[in-house]
């Protein structure tokens, strides 16, 4: 494909062919910084609800800096700066007047390696239920605490131990208790920055079956490296390159018939 | 898209072993075709016998193929253009080798017509059919070494002449059979060698939209035109 051609077709966006209904989330002319350093350049993109969609790219790329964005943990680096605007149903998230600890209970994140607390696996859990007044009575923490392990289909395998540890479960039960933490206070959406990285493929397949049916109450982002799993577990999914989103579209067109020679080359394994 | 190479060199070594394996099936059919053709026309029993002997290796490459494609897909989990260049493979190996089974099935004609009585004038419209086919077969394959969809869509908008042309010999070959009774046994060896013939025109058309969708990832939407369903020639597809 030649320059002239790719300059002349317009640019798919996420909005053209979203399913019905609006966009979760709204983000526009995103631009990142880390202290002189570019790293997210003009970033437009519609994320839709109750949907998994995946960003994708080389490392370095700039997709975990916007999954950051999302929930603003970009505000702990000191020399971060963020310009633009992302919106989740309509609110601008950096709006001063906004309570980022209320703002990050309404969007839960999900990390690379499991990091439970170094608590008993009902503690994990009720922590954040806890400290956001969700439950008023013992009674009702049992009850959260034990529909966020059922989401996540940990409950059958820790219901007779919930005071154990919770860093003494296996990798894989430790990244569902850490989806169960995050699940446990109602968010709205949930990020997950490469979150079968550090497991087996069976803790993976839980992992992703676990995503699938999330995605039925939940507005799911996943950055991945495994092209397979971005394919296997998202219906949208976005092509981020040298801090610009390439491409996005419907997960299979994406891995069936990119419109983009450098989404092709990443995908197909020719980059570099 | 022009396409650079894979970061794991091997499997580009691998998408190579099966488009090479594809060019010696599509020239292997192309002989096979016309070999069946020369010997239907001339009559040429021992070059018969022959084509029904090649036609095993048409099987086995297929087969070769089919493996090869399979195991691609296991262990490379290709996606984008490296799937389709799979599927594309495994798809025209499939057609090549209903083709190369349609030209053995000639060739078993030109056997069984051993000492009948021959009408001369008879085969010539089958030699005109025939002609027309091969091209189409030979520009699809080239269509296909070179993905190019352009070619590969010239050759499934001729089809429609090899239907018509089909259509007019069964017409001729009743009259014959009407004519004279003794033409009956022979013209009806030569009309289903003469549907052989239009079927592998159908296999070309077929790869002519694989090649399509190698090139643009979708399938052909348009109606592919037809010749004239007169009688009783009806196409199969």
């Amino acid at each position: 494909m030649d320059a002239t051609a790719t300059a002349a077709r317009p640019k798919p966006t996420a909005s053209a062919t979203l399913p019905a209904g609006d966009p979760k989330i709204v983000a526009k002319d995103v631009n990142v910084y880390y202290a002189e350093k570019h790293a997210l350049k003009n970033v437009s993109l519609d994320i839709p609800e109750r949907a998994v969609m995946a960003f994708i790219g080389p490392s370095g790329c700039g997709k975990s800096t916007f999954l950051r964005c999302i929930n603003r943990m970009n505000d702990t680096i000191a020399s971060c700066r963020v310009v633009g605007s992302i919106k989740i149903d309509d609110q601008d998230i950096y709006d001063p007047s906004l309570d980022v600890v209320q703002l990050r209970a309404r969007v839960g994140m999900v990390f690379q390696k499991p990091n439970p607390f170094p608590k008993s696996i009902y503690e994990n859990i009720a922590y954040g239920p806890r400290i956001h007044g969700l439950a008023r009575s013992k009674a009702e923490l049992d009850e959260i605490v034990e529909q966020a392990l059922r989401k996540a289909s940990l409950w059958n395998e820790v219901k007779d131990r919930l005071q154990d540890t919770g860093t003494g479960l296996s990798g894989g039960q430790q990244q569902r208790l850490c989806i169960a933490r995050a699940i446990a206070v109602s968010p709205e959406v949930i990020l997950m920055d490469e979150p079968c990285s550090a497991l087996d493929p069976i803790a993976t397949a839980k992992i992703e079956e676990l995503i699938d049916e999330l995605r039925q109450n939940f507005t799911i982002v996943i950055v991945t490296h495994s092209m397979q799993q971005a394919a296997r577990v998202s219906q949208r999914t976005a092509f981020f390159h040298l801090g610009v989103i390439v491409e996005t579209g419907p997960t299979e067109r994406i891995f069936t018939s990119p419109n983009d020679k450098r989404t092709q080359d990443y995908i197909t394994g020719r980059f570099g | 898209m022009a396409m650079t190479d894979h970061i794991v060199s091997s499997f580009d070594a691998d998408l190579q072993t099966l488009g090479d394996k594809l060019a010696e099936m599509g020239g292997l059919c192309e002989k096979l075709v016309g070999e069946s053709i020369e010997a239907l026309l001339r009559r040429d029993i021992p070059l018969a016998k022959r084509v029904i002997e090649w036609d095993r290796s048409i099987d086995r490459l297929q087969h070769e193929i089919e493996e090869n494609g399979i195991l691609t897909i296991a262990k490379r989990a290709p996606v984008a253009i490296d799937l389709r260049e799979v599927v594309a493979a495994l798809r025209i190996a499939n057609d090549l080798e209903r083709i190369g089974d349609l030209a053995k099935n000639i060739a078993k004609r030109v056997v069984a017509l051993e000492g009948q009585f021959q009408p001369p004038k008879l085969a010539g419209g089958v030699a005109h059919i025939a002609d027309l086919t091969l091209a189409q077969l030979k520009e699809v394959l080239d269509a296909y070494t070179q993905r190019d969809e352009r070619r590969a869509m010239e050759v499934w908008k001729r089809d429609g002449d090899i239907d018509a042309l089909y259509n007019s010999l069964f017409r001729e070959l009743l009259t014959y059979m009407m004519e004279d009774p003794r033409n009956i046994g022979f013209c009806a060896h030569l009309l289903f060698c003469a549907k052989n013939i239009e079927r592998i025109g159908d296999h070309a058309t077929n790869v002519a939209e694989t090649v399509y969708y190698l090139v643009h990832g979708e399938a052909v939407t348009d109606e592919r035109p037809k010749g004239d369903l007169a009688g009783a020639a009806i196409s199969y597809d």
